[in-house]
């Protein structure tokens, strides 16, 4: 890197850490948003809070253009599918954020037509609890994600570490 | 009060009574069913053209276990009906009233797929809220609430339409596209399947349910004041007037009222979730069409009046305040102070909105003429609330029937004659400065005094009390564990919500919980005339259309 006055120094680091700290601070989401959460993430991204110093504001709601996708709001037995589905296609690396407790357990609706968490069928990095969680909370949550992206502990990976950090390995 | 139905109808009653609360309720033969409901319809005397709800209840203890319940009003006089129908579990099957009101629709193939009652002659009957591989019928009693079950992607509801062979009369093929549920402008959880000639949409169904959360199961299985927060998942664009809503019906019930002060506090805080809700559908409606910033200018108000809400009830989205009597604890001192900063801060919000979009070229062209709706036709859909009045009719459930003490405010309903997508904007925006004027009155007129009714059969002591005398400290104690007792007996409480009039139909069978819980969603009423609203159109006035009528998913769906 070369300094102002002319010299040059040399920053050594491991390609996996840069490639962490690249990844970390331009997380694109996917707000997969069903109902009152979805509402919370619309403030969180709005003037008042600006997800945008973050470096996550980029809402991309094709899951082809995304990274991170962040379910927020209860998902049902009708709509897991569709979940799956686009989480399947989002290319990897790919981290989720469930917001609220409706993605996380269910919440209060240990009901018939409710998925009692999503991580009955996609893999969950951060868990961020609430009923709805507040923007603060959401962004506490997606700072926790860049954290574990730098430290190498999401699902993407542990996953990768095995040497399987394809999207069909992914599935649990 | 007389018994205002005609005698030609009477003698096809079984029974018939006047109510309390002034709502007529008839007990009617299957046989006569169609019969007097057409009576309904078309007798001078009755002229009901509202097709409120329909209501499946279980009693599995009676020998016709089933009842449907009809709930019908007429939109001029303000008279409701309810029509009630006994059917025995092995033969429960009704004739549908869907050639009667279109209004049917939606709402007897919820009754078939919550409680697997059959109506004979209905265009499509099938699931709606529940998915195709569903088993059983949940609102059943005899149904256990936590039981589930899966669906796989092959279970994925096609209509018969989308699955032929895709050519037109005039050698170009048609196509089939789908819509939602995931999809940016469907604003949750919406799916639309229309079959595109060319450009132009010629046909579509609606299919929703995917957020279908089972409100009314739940409610079942709860204390009467644990309902409440589920309330507030229904529109939680404006979650606190959902919540007044259930909180009068049942005390309707109860024959209580709560205290004036708890009154004006209910009003001005629905009046500001209206506007919240009011700017959320023109936000998002705006931003679909590609106008971004009155996004954010809509958002900014909205952070605010979020900051009133959890200074009163601690939380901003999901308040959970109103209580069965009252609410659940004092404003903050400040809270007038706040208000009236807010009355000032909020109308620049509005003019802003109102110079950039009102009269721009582009906004207009888009909207006018789109997605038209004549009085007759929306009435008989169901519609109520901002799009009713954007057809040209001035029924505002405030004005009409008033609650809480609405007589008392001066204000205007504002009305639009064309009853398109232009005009619904034109409407919301007004009802958000007419908000403002009753916020303005009930902050002048807003009396001292408790915030909760002193009857400890539905409200609990204070605390101080609790730990000082035997007697609260009873009350208290009967109270957590056994809960309300609200009277054996139903009741129909309904109130304007953001979207239109939001009925609860409540039994009671005497017990600390529900027996059974029907809500009556605005929007539902107003989402299954969408397909025909959009044949005929291209798909981006499909977008523009969908986000005029403000379809909040955990209303729709429940
Ligand atoms: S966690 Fe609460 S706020 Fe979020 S979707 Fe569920 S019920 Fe709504």
């Amino acid at each position: 890197m070369r300094q102002p006055d002319g010299s040059s120094i040399v920053l050594t680091t491991k390609l996996q850490s840069m490639l962490a700290w690249v990844r970390k601070n331009s997380l694109w989401p996917l707000p997969f948003g069903t109902a009152c959460c979805a509402i919370e993430f619309m403030s969180s991204v709005s003037a008042h809070y600006d997800l945008a110093r973050f470096g996550a504001e980029v809402v991309r709601f094709s899951p082809r253009q995304s990274d991170m996708m962040i379910v927020a709001g209860t998902i049902t037995d009708k709509m897991a599918p569709v979940v799956r589905r686009v989480y399947d296609q989002m290319a990897e690396p790919k981290y989720v954020i469930s917001m609220g407790a409706c993605a996380c357990t269910g919440g209060f609706y240990r009901a018939y037509h409710v998925v009692q968490g999503v991580d009955e069928f996609i893999p969950v990095d951060v868990y961020v609890p609430g009923c709805p969680p507040t923007p603060e909370a959401l962004i506490h949550g997606i700072l926790e994600l860049q954290k574990m992206i730098q430290r190498g502990e999401t699902h993407y990976d542990r996953l990768s570490q095995k040497g399987a950090g394809n999207a069909e390995s992914a599935s649990i | 009060m007389q018994n205002p139905l005609p005698s030609k109808l009477q003698s096809l009653l079984l029974s018939s009574e006047v109510c309390p609360d002034g709502h007529v309720e008839m007990k009617v033969e299957r046989s006569h069913l169609l019969e007097v409901l057409k009576g309904l319809r078309d007798d001078p005397a009755c002229s009901c053209n509202l097709l409120a709800d329909i209501c499946g209840v279980d009693y599995p203890d009676r020998e016709q276990r089933f009842e449907a319940v009809y709930h019908l009003g007429n939109l001029d006089s303000g008279q409701r009906y309810r029509v009630r129908v006994g059917l025995a579990e092995d033969d429960a099957v009704l004739p549908s009233a869907y050639s009667l009101w279109p209004a049917a629709d939606w709402f007897e193939r919820e009754a078939w797929d919550m409680m697997g009652i059959q109506f004979e002659g209905h265009p499509n009957m099938k699931r709606i809220l529940t998915h195709e591989a569903f088993q059983g019928h949940p609102l059943r009693k005899d149904y256990d609430a936590s039981q589930r079950c899966l669906m796989t992607e092959d279970d994925l509801m096609v209509p018969d339409w989308a699955k032929e062979d895709q050519a037109s009369a005039d050698d170009f093929e048609t196509q089939i596209l789908n819509i939602g549920p995931s999809h940016p402008a469907t604003h949750g959880t919406l799916r639309t399947v229309v079959r595109l000639d060319g450009e132009v949409i010629d046909r579509a169904e609606c299919e929703i349910g995917y957020l279908h959360r089972c409100f009314e199961k739940m409610s079942e299985t709860h204390g009467w004041n644990q309902v409440i927060p589920y309330t507030d998942r229904l529109n939680y664009c404006s979650s606190m007037i959902n919540g007044v809503g259930f909180a009068l019906t049942v005390e309707k019930m109860l024959g209580i009222e709560a205290p004036p002060r708890a009154q004006a506090i209910r009003v001005i805080l629905s009046e500001f979730s209206r506007l919240m809700d009011h700017a959320v559908c023109l936000g998002a409606n705006l931003v679909d069409l590609g106008a971004l910033t009155n996004f954010w200018y809509f958002f900014q108000p909205r952070e605010e009046i979020y900051g009133l809400l959890e200074s009163c009830a601690g939380g901003r989205l999901t308040v959970s305040y109103a209580r069965v009597g009252g609410l659940s604890h004092d404003v903050p001192p400040d809270f007038e102070e706040r208000c009236r900063r807010l009355l000032k801060e909020i109308p620049p919000f509005l003019d802003d909105v109102d110079k950039l979009v009102t009269t721009n070229r582009i906004f207009r062209d888009r909207t006018e003429g789109v997605g038209k709706m004549t009085a007759e036709e929306a009435i008989a859909w169901g519609w109520t609330g901002p799009c009713l009045r954007a057809s040209g009719v001035p029924y505002d459930v405030r004005k009409a029937a008033p609650y809480m003490g609405y007589e008392n405010y001066d204000f205007d309903v504002p009305i639009a004659t064309t009853g398109d997508t232009y005009a619904r904007y034109l409407v919301r925006m007004e009802e958000m400065r007419q908000s403002l004027r009753i916020i303005e009155q009930a902050l002048d007129q807003m009396p001292e005094g408790p915030i909760i009714t002193g009857d400890h059969h539905v409200a609990l002591p204070p605390k101080a009390r609790v730990y000082s005398e035997m007697e609260s400290l009873i009350w208290h104690f009967k109270l957590v564990f056994d809960g309300i007792h609200v009277p054996k007996g139903s009741a129909y409480g309904f109130t304007e919500g953001a979207n239109g009039e939001l009925g609860y139909y409540v039994v009671s069978d005497g017990g600390g919980q529900p027996y059974r819980v029907k809500v009556r969603p605005p929007c539902f009423a107003i989402f299954q005339a969408f397909p025909h609203l959009i044949e005929g159109h291209m798909v981006p006035d499909l977008i523009a259309i969908m986000g005029s009528l403000n379809i909040i998913a955990g209303e729709l769906d429940r």
